[in-house]
C-alpha cells in the first residue's frame, strides 16, 4: 500500500446558476479516485461556496496513482431530482509522485464540461504521501521524470543516454461501444477523456519500467500520440529518449545564458584542450530521402511479436554503410567504425528523439530518413495483446535502421512517428536524421567522467555486447579515434556537415565538395535533417521558414484497393515535395534545411503533403546554384520571351532573398585557399522531362558564377505552375522572420516578449472533382499562405520579431474540407543588437580561428578587448572594429583567456558590468516601447511563493491569477529555468448541440482552444510553476454538423511545467564559481544579455 | 474556395485597441473592416483585405466572449479563460463602462427601464451613435444602477469596487445614477446649454451635501462644535468639514436607517426642514435686512450693481421658493429647470459676469448669518452652498 492521496475542496467561484427561481446554486463536490468517492457539504445557495472540506485521504497503489487521474465533479444539489452536475475536473497526480518536482498541487481549477464548456473555478489542493517501494517486481515506475522537451533539461545534466524506448497501449473507443447508444453525448465524452487520461498514464507508467529497467531515470523527448482508429479502436503510443540524468546540484550551474539557445549550458569542455576525438573521413552526402512503401492488409501481418515489448529477431547485420567505410579508411579506421557500429547494433533501435545536443554530440549528420507504410485497420480484438500495431512500427523502424546504415550511420536523430488515419486506412510515418554521434556524450558529459573512462576503457570495452545494448563500447571509439590522429575539424562548426559514407560507394548521387571552412573533408551541396541546427553550426545569414505544399486527387474506393491506391500515389509525393523543397530552397539562395517534417495526410478523395523546414546557409557547404529555367525544343520567340522574363524574375528573387537573409558567404575564403571543386561534375537536377542530359545545360549557367545550377525545364502545364508557384510565395514581411526550429540562426538577443498562439483554418473546397491537380494545388499553397500572412498582420505589433517553431498541422476532416491548424511562438527580438552580432558572426567566418559557437566568440572578444582597454561601453559601436584588428591575436589568446576565467571570472565580471548595464538599459526601453505588456511577469515565483498572487505594480486591481507562459520552445529567453515540475499532458473533448447560438464553428473553436489554453495555465499554476515549455497540441480533431447544429472537437495537448526566473540581476549570476565549461558558455551568455 | 473556420487564440489575449473602439461604437464587421481599410492599415502593413477581415472578426469574437465578463469586471480580473495583462485589463474595462456625452445627455436623469429602452433608436438617430453602442451604453448605467442602487456606503466607492473604474469615471457613473435615482429633468430646452460635465459637479455636489450618506459621513464632523465656515468656496473643497451643522438635531442615526440608501437618495428630513427658510422672503423684514447688507458689501464690487439691486427680491424669491418645494418629489426633479429659469436666466438677460453671480451668492449665503432673526445658519449654510456650486458651474454660455 504504497501511496496515500489527500484531496481538499476549498472554495468554489463563478459557479454558474442552476436554480432559475433564486439565481444561485446549492453546490457541493464529489472527489473520486479509483473506485473511492467522497462528498463534501452542500453550501446551500451561492455562486461562491466555500466548503473548506477536511482532508479526504485515499490510500492506493502506486500503480493505480500513475494510472489513474483525479476526478472532481461539482454538482448541484436537488431535493426532489437527480444532482445536476455543474462540471468536472480531472488532475493527472503524476506531477506529485516524483519526490523532485512539485510537493502539492493546490490553486483554482476550471470547472469543465464537454458540453457547456467551462462553468465557474474550484480550488482544490492535492498531495501525496508516497511510501517508497523497493520491490523489484512492481509495476510502477514512480519517480522517472519524463520531459517533452527534445534535449536535455536545463537543470540536469545528462550522465547516460540509454536511448530508444516506446509503448503503446490500446483499447476500445468508447465512442463506438454499444453503450454510446444509449448514454447521453456527455458521458461518452467524460468516458472517453478518462479513458484516454487512463490510458496514457498507463503508458508513462509502462515506458517508466523500462527506464528502470534500462538503468535511466528520466525520458526526454517525450512524445505521446493517440489515433483515432474509430471502430477498431484507440491507441496511445509514445516514444523517447530514456536518460539518466543528474540534477545540477549548484543551481548556478543551470544558470542559462538568457539569450541562449537549448542546452547550452551543457557544453563541453574547450575543444582547444580536448578536441572531439571522432571523425572519421570519407565520403560525401546529400540529403537523402529513403521511404519504402509497404502495403500489407492487417490479415496478412505477421506474427513475429507477441507482446509490446518488440523484440523481433533482427540479426545486427554489419550494415552497408559500415562495409564500404572499412574498405576506404585505414586499417584502423575500419575498426574504430566497426566498433562504434557493432555497438550500436546492439541497440534495437538506435533511435533518439532529441533535436537539440550538446555541441560535439553530432559527429556526422548524413540525411533525412523516412518510412511510410500503408495499413488497413483491422478491430483490435485483445486490447492487452498489441501486437498487431506493434508489429506496425517495428517494421517501419527496422527500416529506418536500414536507412540510416545506407548512409553509413549507426544512428538516428530527430526521431519522430505519426500516423493519419481515414475511414479504415492507415499511414504510417517515421523520420529522423541519420547521424554518428560522439560515443563518449552519450556515456558521460561530464568532464571527469571523461579521464575516469580513459582509465577503465579495457573492461569497458568489452562488455560492449553487454545486454542492454547501452553505449558502454564509447571509451574506445573515443581512444581510437585519438589514436587515428583526427583533426579537430568537429571544432570549427563544419564537422557535422561531413558525410558519414563512402564517397566512392555512395548511397545515392550526391554533388560532393571540400569542406568550405575546413577545406579537409568532403561535404554534400545541400543538407537535410530533422533536427535543430547544432549550436556549432557556422551559419552565413538568418534562416527561413520553407514550406512545400502539394495536394493529390484520389479516387474513393474502399479496402485494399483504397490503401493500394494511396500506396502508389506516395513514392511521387515524396519525391514531388522534395523537389519543391529543392527549388524553394535554392531560390533563397540557402543550403541547408533543419526541422524537417513532412506530414502526409490521408482523406476521401484526397491526399495531402505538406513539408516545413528551416533553410539556412550553412557556412561549410557550397553556395547553391541558381535556377536556370529551360524551355522545351521548339521554341518561337516569344516563347523565348516569356522563359527569359521568368529567368529574370527568378535571379532577381534570389538576389533579394540573399538581402533579405544576409547571406554573403565569405568569398575572400575560397580565394584564399582555392576551391578545390571535385572533378566530377555530378549536377543535381530536376528533370520534367528525360530528354536532356546535364552536361547540355552548362553553358546556361548565367547569372551564379561557377556555381552549379538547377535546372527546371517548362515543357508542361505542371513546370509552368511550379515555377509559379515559387514565385507567388509571399515573402515575409519586414521585421518578421519565421522558422519551424527553436532557434533562428542570427538571431540571438531576444527579448522577454513572447506569444504563444494556435491558429486553425477550415476551408471548404467546391467541386473537388472538378479542380486540376494544379488548381488543387494551388487552393492548397495559398491557404497556407494566407494562413501566415493573416499571423504576420496579428502579430505586427511585435515587430522586429520571429516566429519560433511554427508548427503545421493539415488534416482532411471530410469530404471538401481541409484543415490546418498552426502552433507557434513569436518572439520579439533587439534590433540593433542583432546588426551587431550578425557582425561578429561575420568576423567570426572571417576569422574561424578556435571559435566553437557564436557566444564564445563574442566571450573572447570581450575578453581580449579586457586586456587591452576597459572601455567596454564603446564595444557596441566599435565591435566591427575591435573583431578585426583582434583577429590576429585572437587564437592565440582563446585558450589562454579561457584557463584564465575559470580561474578569476569575477574580476571580469566586474569589469563587464557597466555594459551590461549599458545593454540592459537598451533592452529595457526596447520592451518598454513594444506594445505587448509583460509588466506582470517581471519576476517568477519559486515554488515556495508560487501561490502568493500576482499583483500588478500599476494598477489597482489585484488578480488572483498567475501569469503563466505557454511556449513550443525548451526555453524561455531571457529567463533562467529553476525547475521543472513534471509533464502535462491533457486530453479534452468539447461538444455542442447549439452551434449557432455559440457563435458557428469559429465561435466554438475559438472558446474551446481558450478554455484549453485556460485548463493548462491553472495545471501550471497550481503545480507552483509559471510556464509551459515544449508545449505542442498534438491532436486537433473537429467535426462539424452544421445541420444539426452540432460540433464536436478533441484537442491534445503536452508541454513540461517549469517554474522559470527572469534574470534581472545578470551581473550577479558570472560571478559564481563553477566548471570551466559551463563558465564559459554562461559567461558569453551574460554578455549578450 | 470558402474559408468555413478560422480563429486565432493567443495565450495573451491579443487586443487590438482600434478593433475594440469599431467594437464598441456598434460598428459591424464589414463595416469595421472598412472603416479599418479607410484609415489606410492596408498601405502599411501590406496586407490584403481578407487578412483585414479574418483578423476582425477574430477580434470581434474575442470582445464578444470578454462582454460576459465585462459586464461584471471583478470577474474579469479573476477569471482564467483570457490571460490579458493587467494595464489591458484596465483599458478594456475603463473603455468598455465610457460612454458618449451626446448619448449621456439624452438619457441622463430618465427612468433606467425598459420603456426608456425601447426609445434608444429614436435617441440613436438623434445622436448618430449606432443602436448597439446606445444598447451598452444603456446597459451599462442600468447594470451600475442595479449593483450599487441597494448598497450603503459612498456611491462613487461602490461604483469603484464592484466596476474596477477610474476615479474620473466612476465619478461620472455616480452622476449617472443619482440623476438616474432622482430622475432629474435634464432633457428640456433650457438645459440643453448645459453639459454632462456640468451635470457631474453639480450631482457631485448634491451627493456630498444632500443625501442621506452626506449626513452619516459628516456626524462626526458634526460632533466638533458649532460652525467655523468662512468662507463658501472652501466648501466645494472640503465637503466633509462643515456642511453638516444640524442645529442640535441628529439626521439619520438610528441602527435601522442604516438600511437605507446612503448617497442615492436625497436626505429627506433636510428636503422638510428647508421650508424654514421660506422666513427670508415671506418676513418682510428679514428680506429687507438681507438685501441692504448684501447691497452693502458688493456697491462697488460688481458691474452689474444696479440690475442686482432691482432683481434681488425676484432672485432671492426663486431660491428660496425652490428650497421650500423640495420636499415634493416633482420639484426635486426640476430643480435644475429651476434654477435656470429662476436664477440663471435673470442673471444672464442682466449680463452678469461669473463673477458678479459668484460674489452675489457669497455675500448672499454669508450676509445671513448676521441676521439675528433668522435662525437655520446651519440648513442655510447646507442648502446654499450646493446651491451657489450648482449655480456656479451652470452659469456659462
Amino acid at each position: 500500500m504504497p501511496g496515500k492521496l489527500k484531496v481538499r475542496i476549498v472554495a468554489g467561484r463563478h459557479l454558474p446558476v442552476m436554480d432559475r427561481a433564486s439565481d444561485l446554486t446549492d453546490a457541493f463536490v464529489e472527489v473520486k479516485f479509483g473506485n473511492t468517492t467522497f462528498k463534501t457539504d452542500v453550501f446551500p445557495k451561492s455562486l461562491n461556496p466555500q466548503w473548506n472540506s477536511d482532508w479526504f485521504k485515499f490510500e492506493v497503489d502506486d500503480e493505480d496513482l500513475q494510472d489513474e487521474p483525479l476526478q472532481i465533479t461539482v454538482l448541484d444539489h436537488d431535493t426532489y431530482s437527480a444532482n445536476d452536475a455543474i462540471g468536472k475536473v480531472y488532475i493527472d497526480i503524476d506531477p506529485l509522485l516524483s519526490n523532485e518536482a512539485a510537493v502539492v498541487l493546490s490553486g483554482w481549477f476550471p470547472i469543465y464540461d464537454t458540453i457547456r464548456g467551462i462553468r465557474g473555478e474550484i480550488n482544490v489542493m492535492v498531495k501525496v504521501d508516497l511510501f517508497h517501494d523497493l520491490n523489484r517486481f512492481r509495476q510502477s515506475s514512480c519517480g522517472v521524470k519524463f520531459f517533452c522537451t527534445a534535449s536535455i533539461p536545463k537543470c540536469y545534466k545528462a550522465v547516460t543516454i540509454h536511448g530508444f524506448v516506446e509503448e503503446l497501449v490500446v483499447n476500445e473507443d468508447p465512442e463506438y461501444q454499444w453503450i454510446d447508444r444509449i448514454r447521453t453525448p456527455r458521458a461518452s465524452n467524460e468516458a472517453r477523456q478518462r479513458l484516454i487520461s487512463l490510458m496514457s498514464g498507463e503508458l508513462q507508467r509502462k515506458i517508466g519500467l523500462k527506464v528502470l529497467e534500462m538503468g535511466g531515470n528520466a525520458v526526454v523527448g517525450y512524445l505521446q500520440c493517440f489515433d483515432l482508429e474509430g471502430e477498431s479502436g484507440l491507441v496511445v503510443r509514445a516514444i523517447g529518449t530514456a536518460c539518466t540524468l543528474d540534477k545540477l546540484s549548484n543551481t548556478a550551474t543551470s544558470l542559462l545564458p538568457p539569450c541562449s539557445s537549448p542546452s547550452k549550458d551543457l557544453k563541453e569542455v574547450p575543444f582547444s584542450e580536448d578536441p572531439n576525438p571522432v571523425t572519421h573521413s570519407s565520403g560525401p552526402s546529400t540529403p537523402l530521402k529513403n521511404q519504402t512503401y509497404s502495403f500489407s492488409p492487417s490479415k496478412s501481418y505477421s506474427r513475429q511479436s507477441s507482446s509490446s515489448d518488440t523484440d523481433l529477431s533482427l540479426t545486427p547485420k554489419t550494415g552497408m554503410g559500415s562495409g564500404s567505410g572499412g574498405k576506404e579508411g585505414g586499417p584502423l579506421k575500419a575498426l574504430y567504425r566497426q566498433q562504434t557500429q557493432s555497438a550500436f547494433e546492439h541497440r534495437e533501435f538506435p533511435f533518439f528523439t532529441l533535436t537539440t545536443f550538446p555541441p560535439g554530440f553530432l559527429v556526422h549528420v548524413g540525411g533525412v530518413v523516412s518510412a511510410r507504410s500503408v495499413k488497413l485497420l483491422d478491430r483490435i480484438h485483445n486490447p492487452d495483446e498489441p501486437e498487431t500495431r506493434d508489429a506496425w512500427w517495428a517494421e517501419i523502424r527496422q527500416e529506418i535502421k536500414s536507412h540510416g546504415k545506407a548512409l553509413g550511420c549507426h544512428a538516428v536523430v530527430g526521431y519522430s512517428e505519426s500516423t493519419s488515419i481515414c475511414e479504415e486506412v492507415c499511414i504510417l510515418s517515421a523520420s529522423g536524421t541519420a547521424a554518428v554521434l560522439n560515443p563518449k556524450m552519450l556515456q558521460d558529459c561530464s568532464m571527469e567522467g571523461c579521464s575516469e573512462h580513459r582509465l577503465s576503457r579495457q573492461p569497458s570495452f568489452f562488455s560492449t555486447g553487454s545486454e542492454k545494448g547501452e553505449f558502454d563500447f564509447f571509451l574506445q571509439c573515443q581512444d581510437s579515434a585519438s589514436i587515428l590522429g583526427l583533426d579537430d575539424s568537429s571544432s570549427l562548426g563544419c564537422s557535422f556537415c561531413h558525410i558519414p559514407y563512402d564517397e566512392l560507394n555512395m548511397p545515392f548521387p550526391a554533388h560532393l565538395t571540400y569542406c568550405y571552412v575546413c577545406r579537409k573533408q568532403k561535404v554534400p551541396d545541400v543538407l537535410f535533417a530533422t533536427v535543430e541546427p547544432p549550436l556549432e553550426a557556422a551559419v552565413t545569414g538568418k534562416g527561413c521558414l520553407i514550406q512545400a505544399r502539394l495536394c493529390r486527387q484520389k479516387k474513393k474506393t474502399q479496402g485494399e484497393a483504397n490503401a493500394t491506391a494511396i500506396s502508389n500515389l506516395l513514392p511521387f509525393m515524396e519525391y514531388e515535395l522534395h523537389t519543391q523543397l529543392m527549388n524553394k530552397l535554392k531560390l533563397r539562395g540557402m543550403n541547408a534545411l533543419f526541422g524537417l517534417r513532412i506530414q502526409i495526410t490521408v482523406g476521401e478523395n484526397m491526399l495531402m503533403g505538406l513539408a516545413s523546414a528551416t533553410g539556412l546557409y550553412l557556412t561549410a557547404l557550397p553556395s547553391p546554384g541558381g535556377i536556370q529555367i529551360a524551355g522545351k525544343t521548339p521554341s518561337d520567340s516569344s516563347y523565348e520571351q516569356h522563359i527569359s522574363n521568368m529567368q529574370k524574375k527568378i535571379n532577381d528573387m534570389i538576389i533579394k532573398n540573399r538581402e533579405i537573409y544576409e547571406i554573403n558567404p565569405p568569398e575572400i575564403l575560397e580565394e584564399l585557399l582555392g576551391s578545390p571543386i571535385p572533378e566530377s561534375r555530378q549536377r543535381s537536377r530536376l528533370f520534367r522531362s528525360h530528354s536532356e542530359s546535364s552536361d547540355d545545360v552548362s553553358e546556361l549557367d548565367l547569372s551564379h558564377g561557377k556555381k552549379d545550377a538547377f535546372v527546371l525545364e517548362i515543357d508542361d502545364a505542371d513546370a509552368v505552375e511550379d515555377i509559379h508557384s515559387l514565385l507567388t510565395d509571399a515573402p515575409t514581411p519586414s521585421g518578421f522572420y519565421s522558422c519551424n526550429t527553436e532557434i533562428m540562426p542570427g538571431i540571438n538577443n531576444w527579448t522577454s516578449d513572447l506569444q504563444m498562439f494556435t491558429s486553425v483554418r477550415v476551408f471548404h473546397l467546391n467541386n473537388v472533382t472538378s479542380l486540376t491537380s494544379q488548381g488543387l494545388n494551388k487552393a492548397f499553397s495559398d491557404l497556407c499562405e494566407n494562413l501566415l500572412k493573416t499571423l504576420y498582420f496579428k502579430l505586427r505589433s511585435m515587430v522586429p520579431c520571429c516566429l519560433c517553431h511554427v508548427n503545421f498541422n493539415v488534416a482532411l476532416p471530410e469530404d471538401e474540407l481541409i484543415q490546418v491548424a498552426v502552433t507557434a511562438v513569436a518572439i520579439t527580438y533587439d534590433k540593433d543588437q542583432a546588426q551587431y552580432i550578425t557582425k561578429v558572426c561575420t568576423d567570426k567566418t572571417l576569422l574561424r580561428a578556435s571559435a566553437e559557437n557564436e557566444d564564445q566568440l563574442q566571450f573572447t572578444l570581450e575578453l581580449c578587448m579586457e586586456t587591452q582597454s576597459t572601455q567596454s561601453a564603446q564595444l557596441l559601436s566599435p565591435s566591427k572594429a575591435a573583431g578585426i584588428t583582434e583577429s590576429g591575436s585572437l587564437q592565440p589568446v582563446t585558450p589562454a583567456a579561457q584557463r584564465a576565467t575559470s580561474v578569476d571570472y569575477s574580476s571580469f565580471a566586474d569589469r563587464c558590468s557597466s555594459w551590461i548595464e549599458f545593454i540592459k538599459q537598451k533592452a529595457q526601453t526596447i520592451r518598454r516601447g513594444s506594445i505587448k505588456t509583460i509588466a506582470s511577469l517581471d519576476k517568477a515565483s519559486p515554488l515556495a511563493e508560487a501561490h502568493t498572487r500576482h499583483r500588478s505594480p500599476t494598477s489597482c486591481i489585484n488578480s488572483t491569477v498567475t501569469v503563466v507562459e505557454m511556449t513550443p520552445l525548451s526555453f524561455i529567453p531571457g529567463a533562467k529555468i529553476t525547475k521543472y515540475l513534471g509533464i502535462i499532458n491533457m486530453f479534452f473533448i468539447r461538444e455542442t448541440t447549439s452551434l449557432r447560438e455559440e457563435g458557428g464553428v469559429s465561435g466554438f473553436l475559438h472558446a474551446f482552444i481558450a478554455e484549453v489554453f485556460a485548463m493548462v495555465r491553472a495545471h501550471v499554476a497550481a503545480l507552483g510553476g509559471n510556464a509551459v515549455l515544449s508545449y505542442i497540441m498534438k491532436q486537433c480533431v473537429f467535426m462539424e454538423n452544421p445541420n444539426k447544429n452540432q460540433a464536436q472537437c478533441l484537442i491534445n495537448v503536452s508541454g513540461d511545467t517549469v517554474i522559470f526566473d527572469r534574470d534581472t540581476d545578470v551581473e550577479s549570476a558570472p560571478a559564481q564559481p563553477q566548471t570551466s565549461g559551463s563558465q564559459t558558455g554562461n559567461g558569453s551568455g551574460d554578455v549578450i544579455t | 474556395m470558402a474559408v468555413e473556420l478560422d480563429v486565432f487564440v493567443g495565450n495573451t489575449t491579443l487586443i487590438d485597441k482600434d478593433v475594440y473602439q469599431l467594437w464598441l461604437d456598434g460598428y459591424s464587421v464589414s463595416d469595421a473592416v472598412t472603416i479599418r481599410i479607410q484609415s489606410g492599415i492596408l498601405e502599411q502593413t501590406g496586407a490584403t483585405p481578407d487578412v483585414l477581415e479574418s483578423d476582425t472578426m477574430d477580434h470581434y469574437r474575442t470582445f464578444q466572449m470578454l462582454e460576459r465578463l465585462l459586464h461584471s469586471p471583478p470577474k474579469l480580473i479573476n477569471q482564467l479563460l483570457f490571460q490579458i495583462p493587467p494595464p489591458m485589463q484596465s483599458m478594456l474595462i475603463e473603455k468598455y463602462y465610457a460612454f458618449d456625452e451626446p448619448f449621456v445627455r439624452e438619457v441622463l436623469g430618465k427612468k433606467l427601464s425598459k420603456g426608456t429602452k425601447k426609445d434608444l433608436d429614436d435617441v440613436s438617430t438623434k445622436t448618430g451613435i449606432t443602436l448597439k453602442s446606445c444598447r451598452r451604453q444603456f446597459d451599462n448605467f442600468k447594470r451600475v444602477f442595479k449593483v450599487v442602487e441597494e448598497m450603503k456606503g459612498p456611491l462613487v466607492e461602490n461604483i469603484q469596487q464592484n466596476f474596477l473604474l477610474s476615479d474620473r469615471l466612476a465619478g461620472d457613473y455616480a452622476a449617472v445614477v443619482f440623476f438616474a435615482n432622482s430622475r432629474f429633468e435634464t432633457g428640456k430646452k433650457r438645459l440643453q446649454y448645459l453639459t454632462f460635465e456640468d451635470f457631474a459637479c453639480c450631482a457631485e455636489q448634491l451627493i456630498q451635501n444632500w443625501t442621506l450618506g452626506a449626513v452619516e459621513n459628516r456626524t462626526p464632523a458634526a460632533n466638533l462644535g458649532p460652525a467655523s465656515s468662512t468662507s463658501q468656496i472652501d466648501h466645494a473643497q472640503y465637503p466633509g468639514a462643515n456642511v453638516k451643522r444640524t442645529s442640535g438635531r441628529s439626521y439619520c442615526q438610528s441602527p435601522d436607517s442604516m438600511v437605507d440608501d446612503m448617497d442615492v437618495d436625497l436626505d429627506r428630513e433636510f428636503l422638510q426642514d428647508l421650508k424654514d427658510l421660506k422666513v427670508l422672503v415671506t418676513d418682510k423684514d428679514l428680506l429687507d435686512q438681507h438685501k441692504s447688507l448684501v447691497c452693502t458689501a458688493l456697491r462697488g464690487k460688481v458691474s452689474t450693481f444696479n440690475e442686482m439691486e432691482t432683481s434681488f427680491k425676484t432672485l432671492s424669491r426663486g431660491l428660496i421658493n425652490i428650497a421650500a418645494k423640495l420636499i415634493h418629489t416633482k420639484d426635486v426633479r426640476d430643480l435644475f429647470i429651476d434654477l435656470v429659469e429662476k436664477f440663471i436666466e435673470p442673471c444672464k438677460s442682466d449680463r452678469w459676469s461669473t463673477n458678479d453671480v459668484c460674489l452675489f451668492l457669497t455675500q448672499y449665503t454669508n450676509t445671513a448669518r448676521a441676521l439675528d432673526a433668522f435662525k437655520h445658519q446651519c440648513l442655510w449654510e447646507r442648502y446654499m452652498g450646493t446651491i451657489k456650486s450648482c449655480i456656479m458651474k451652470m452659469y456659462h454660455d
